[in-house]
């Protein structure tokens, strides 16, 4: 029993850090329509930004961290506004290409600056402590992860709810014409949102590198967010996030029970039973988009 | 009072589709202007025109609001400086509340006190919106919806606004309510253009009336006119002539304009 209950913790934990790139890929599902492939390496270069304002420039923890972030928010706004925007009269499919393209361009960016040895980010706690809660084991990192995850799902709620620009993010995103009607530049919040989704990636990126670093770090969490968005219904914030949860801990309970090896591919077989039981996803919203 | 609104030949292609055939009209201040007209005949293609909302159009023609030209502009400068639409078919924000709704209807305010107020004025005219606020648009009634378009194109405070048919799906009832609160709106100083299928209703509300077909205004008068005009009357009031030369025999009047 207490295995099982330890590896559902391990799954919530490592579900949080797939639940922010899932909560990223969702943005800006919503606001521009494209499965963002884009979204791992948006959080990656931010995070060896942050890394080498440590090593190179010899600053703080804390202030390289900010610094990623900031960086991750012009990173977003500069990707859609100098590159997704472009496409004129975009299909869905060229649009996946060109996040596609930057994502190559990014990674091969990241790899050609900083090669691709493994790192590891100094981060004030160390990844091999851990604090026990009963006959339970929960490593420190895990609980970071865990409430950085809440407080950032707290404040993007937060941001939706009650101010004005998250309304008119959510606006946008369900009637775009209407939304310009009421004097809402839709370009410029599309941009914002490329933005807010990259530092959110970027959160989950900077909370997995101090257990390692390297150019492939965001390919899997990017892979697993994705699945979870899928699971919950690609348009729902809080889809993406329990979606991400059941993925991470699937994951866990099948690498304990079943198979270390097939671990990593449980995801997708979770998409699978979750598309032919309900097609919509989970979480799908009530009224869908007439065309 | 000088035209709030001035639009000179206008010619608005859909790629291929030539839809409005040189079109020119003037708003004046604090009136009711209205477009009458078919299924296809353009009269939403003008309101799009004027807002901007179709690109690259007018193809030829100048609109000028308040002696600026806007022809060009992005739709969200033109609607700031003071044009607001309720768009056909309500097109409310389905999946914002009713309160979320309207405060987009301000977005480009600043002066809280003043949205505050407008909040209660919007109230006011529909007293219906105020049971709704904390409720999702998508679940609302049609006619409850088409309120609340007109009530978020309010909360802009604009001076000139667009209703592109108002009555469109609602029961007769309401229309007379919607046509009421039409009438008051334009009596507290916002100038209107009303684009209609309903002619009586809308000839009954309005100034001046303007008749497009296929892209072209064929008519235009002063509205208590044209309610009284023949081919108004047979084509778009659906007042039928029935009486022919022999008892047996029913003529169709054929349209003078064409």
């Amino acid at each position: 029993m207490i295995d099982f209950i330890q590896m559902v913790i391990s799954g919530i934990a490592v579900g949080s850090s797939y639940a922010l790139m899932a909560l990223g890929m969702v943005l800006i599902y919503k606001a521009s329509e494209v499965p963002n492939f884009v979204q791992g390496e948006m959080a990656l270069l931010p995070v060896f930004i942050a890394y080498m304002m440590i090593y190179s420039y010899g600053y703080s923890v804390f202030i390289a961290f900010f610094g990623a972030l900031f960086f991750a928010m012009i990173l977003g706004c500069f990707l859609e506004f100098a590159v997704v925007r472009r496409a004129k009269n975009p299909n869905i499919l060229g649009l996946i290409i060109v996040t596609i393209g930057l994502e190559m361009i990014l990674l091969g960016l990241v790899s050609w600056k900083f090669g691709a040895d493994q790192r590891i980010m100094p981060f004030p706690i160390s990844s091999y402590s851990s604090v026990m809660i009963g006959d339970l084991y929960i490593s420190t990192m895990d609980l970071v992860t865990l409430f950085v995850a809440l407080a950032i799902m707290i404040v993007l709620f937060l941001f939706f709810r009650f101010s004005k620009f998250g309304v008119a993010m959510k606006a946008t995103q369900q009637n775009p014409t209407a939304a310009r009607l009421m004097g809402i530049r839709t370009n410029r919040v599309k941009m914002v949102t490329w933005g807010i989704s990259a530092t959110v990636g970027t959160v989950s990126g900077l909370l997995l590198a101090p257990v390692i670093m390297e150019p492939y770090m965001m390919w899997n969490p990017m892979l697993k967010g994705f699945a979870g968005a899928v699971v919950g219904g690609m348009t729902s914030l809080p889809g993406a996030v329990f979606g991400a949860y059941i993925v991470g801990v699937v994951e866990h309970l099948f690498g304990g029970y079943v198979s270390m090896d097939f671990k990593a591919v449980v995801a997708f077989a979770v998409i699978v039973i979750v598309l032919c039981v309900k097609p919509s996803g989970l979480f799908a919203r009530h009224y869908v988009k007439k065309v | 009072m000088g035209a709030l609104l001035e639009i000179k030949n206008i010619e608005t292609y859909y790629d291929l589709i030539y839809a409005i055939r040189g079109v020119s009209l003037s708003v004046d201040e604090g009136s009711i202007t209205t477009i009458l007209g078919n299924n296809g005949a353009g009269k939403t293609t003008i309101l799009k025109t004027v807002l901007g909302l179709i690109d690259n159009q007018p193809d030829k023609g100048t609109i000028e609001f308040m002696g600026r030209r806007i022809d060009g502009l992005d739709t969200e400068k033109i609607v700031r400086l003071g044009i607001s639409s309720v768009p056909e078919g309500r097109e409310v924000f389905e999946e914002l509340s009713v309160k979320e709704n309207l405060m987009m209807g301000a977005y480009t305010r600043k002066d809280k006190k003043g949205v505050a107020q407008d909040y209660e004025r919007v109230f006011s005219y529909f007293p219906i919106l105020s049971q709704r606020i904390n409720q999702w648009a998508g679940t609302l009634s049609g006619g409850e919806q088409q309120m609340l378009a007109i009530g978020r194109a309010l909360m802009s405070r604009p001076k000139l606004l667009f209703l592109d048919e108002p009555s469109l799906g609602l029961s007769p009832l309401l229309v007379k309510e919607i046509f009421q609160i039409i009438r008051k709106i334009n009596e507290e100083g916002v100038t209107i253009l009303l684009v209609e299928q309903n002619a009586k209703k809308a000839l009954e509300v309005s100034d001046t009336a303007l008749i497009l077909e296929t892209g072209r205004f064929v008519m235009k008068g002063k509205s208590s006119d044209l309610l009284k005009d023949e081919n108004v009357k047979e084509f778009y009031l659906g007042v039928r002539s029935q009486e022919s030369a022999k008892g047996y025999q029913r003529w169709k009047r054929k349209k003078v304009w064409r």
